[in-house]
């Protein structure tokens, strides 16, 4: 059973959510928490995972033999990018444009291009409390596209597990959708201000042309003008789990403490949480699967 | 020789245009001759990588110098190794005509 953490508009709450998810299930379950938000991972803040492997993402640029070339531009036209140009005598690679999606390698009839592996990222393997396994991605400074790395980061060889949970990137950009488009549920982090409505709509619009069941905790709940319930109700998605705002609450993150140690109360809600999920993925039929 | 400037429409008295990968038009203008047409740029619409697009569609019409606002990087890269000569405009030059007449006169800023 996969569930992604997502939001719309940043610092809503979602590692909050999915590492007291995590530490909630971890005793029941056995849970693998996945940090997507590679650009700034955070879930190994509060999980504290042993890491115990760290391995490469990397985008296979192309090179192209100038020996071999004829500059016929077939490559130029292929790359749907812009990552190629072809100046006077040569052609110009721009590895920060490259996708690595192969097609100017197969696209060539002289057979010119090869591709070497460039890192564009670390994937972390780790191992935090309670067997949970908490892998995370680290995006090196100065690339600018973090999707080749989450989808590495998602397809890394691990036991099987009875619930994994993704934290994903803030914002409703590709990497949300490489984060989100093929897990079994989408709970949306939101808190009910103009911001927090205005990209929890966007958010939504990724979701239901994904087609995934999805449901909304609203989080510093008490602020704010009611407006994301308002406009709530007149959708499918249920308002699953409100988390009241709350000085303690933000003291406790600062100093890297779970939500579910703050207020241990809330690891019965986190339950019930999950019960709820699991009704509404149409296969699971209340279990995890 | 082939001269061409960023533009906002179609014609010698349109404002130049401040940038060049996204430009909505480019005027080529041949200086021998002085026949010119305005190319609509195949780049403005691209979701990345538009300043190589355009800087590939202006090598292609055979430009010598290229006049913008400013070059980004990439396009930049890309104008430098073809051995394009790029040069920027001021807020004198108004219109295409008055950039051909800076140009001319030798009066744009380099790069």
């Amino acid at each position: 059973m996969k569930i992604a953490i997502a939001s719309g508009k940043g610092g809503t709450g979602k590692t909050m959510i999915a590492t007291s998810l995590a530490a909630s299930l971890a005793p029941n379950y056995k849970v693998h928490l996945v940090d997507c938000d590679v650009e700034a991972p955070n879930t190994h803040l509060f999980l504290k995972p042993e890491v115990f492997l760290s391995s490469s993402a990397v985008v296979n640029i192309p090179q192209i033999d100038p020996d071999i070339c004829n500059l016929c531009g077939v490559c130029v036209e292929v790359c749907q990018f812009h990552a190629l140009a072809m100046i006077a005598e040569q052609i110009l690679v721009f590895s920060q444009l490259c996708h690595g999606c192969g097609g100017c390698t197969l696209a060539c009839p002289m057979k010119a291009i090869s591709e070497f592996p460039q890192e564009v990222g670390k994937l972390n393997q780790g191992k935090a409390e309670a067997c949970i396994k908490n892998d995370f991605g680290v995006m090196t400074i100065s690339e600018a596209m973090p999707t080749p790395i989450i989808y590495q980061l998602k397809a890394l060889e691990s036991e099987p597990s009875d619930v994994t949970l993704l934290d994903a990137p803030p914002g409703a950009s590709c990497a949300v959708v490489a984060t989100i488009y093929d897990v079994d549920y989408v709970l949306l982090v939101t808190e009910s201000t103009p911001f927090g409505l205005h990209d929890l709509e966007k958010a939504l619009g990724i979701v239901s042309k994904t087609g995934s069941p999805a449901g909304i905790i609203i989080n510093r709940d008490g602020i704010g003008d009611g407006q994301v319930e308002a406009y709530l109700a007149q959708t499918p998605y249920p308002i699953l789990m409100k988390i009241p705002y709350h000085v303690k609450i933000a003291e406790g993150l600062g100093s890297g403490k779970l939500l579910v140690d703050i207020f241990p109360s809330l690891r019965v809600d986190f339950l019930n949480l999950f019960k709820q999920i699991s009704e509404a993925i149409p296969t699971c039929k209340g279990e995890p699967c | 020789m082939i001269i061409i400037i960023t533009s906002q429409t179609k014609d010698l008295d349109s404002q130049p245009n401040p940038q060049f990968g996204r430009t909505p038009y480019f005027i080529k203008y041949d200086l021998e001759s002085d026949e010119w047409e305005a190319l609509e740029n195949p780049a403005q619409k691209e979701p990345g990588g538009a300043g190589i697009a355009a800087a590939q569609f202006v090598i292609d019409n055979n430009a010598k110098a290229v006049v913008s606002g400013r070059f980004g990087p990439n396009a930049h890269d890309v104008l430098r190794t073809a051995g394009v000569e790029l040069l920027t405009f001021d807020a004198n030059c108004t219109s295409i005509k008055q950039v051909i007449k800076s140009y001319k006169e030798g009066s744009l800023t380099k790069g």
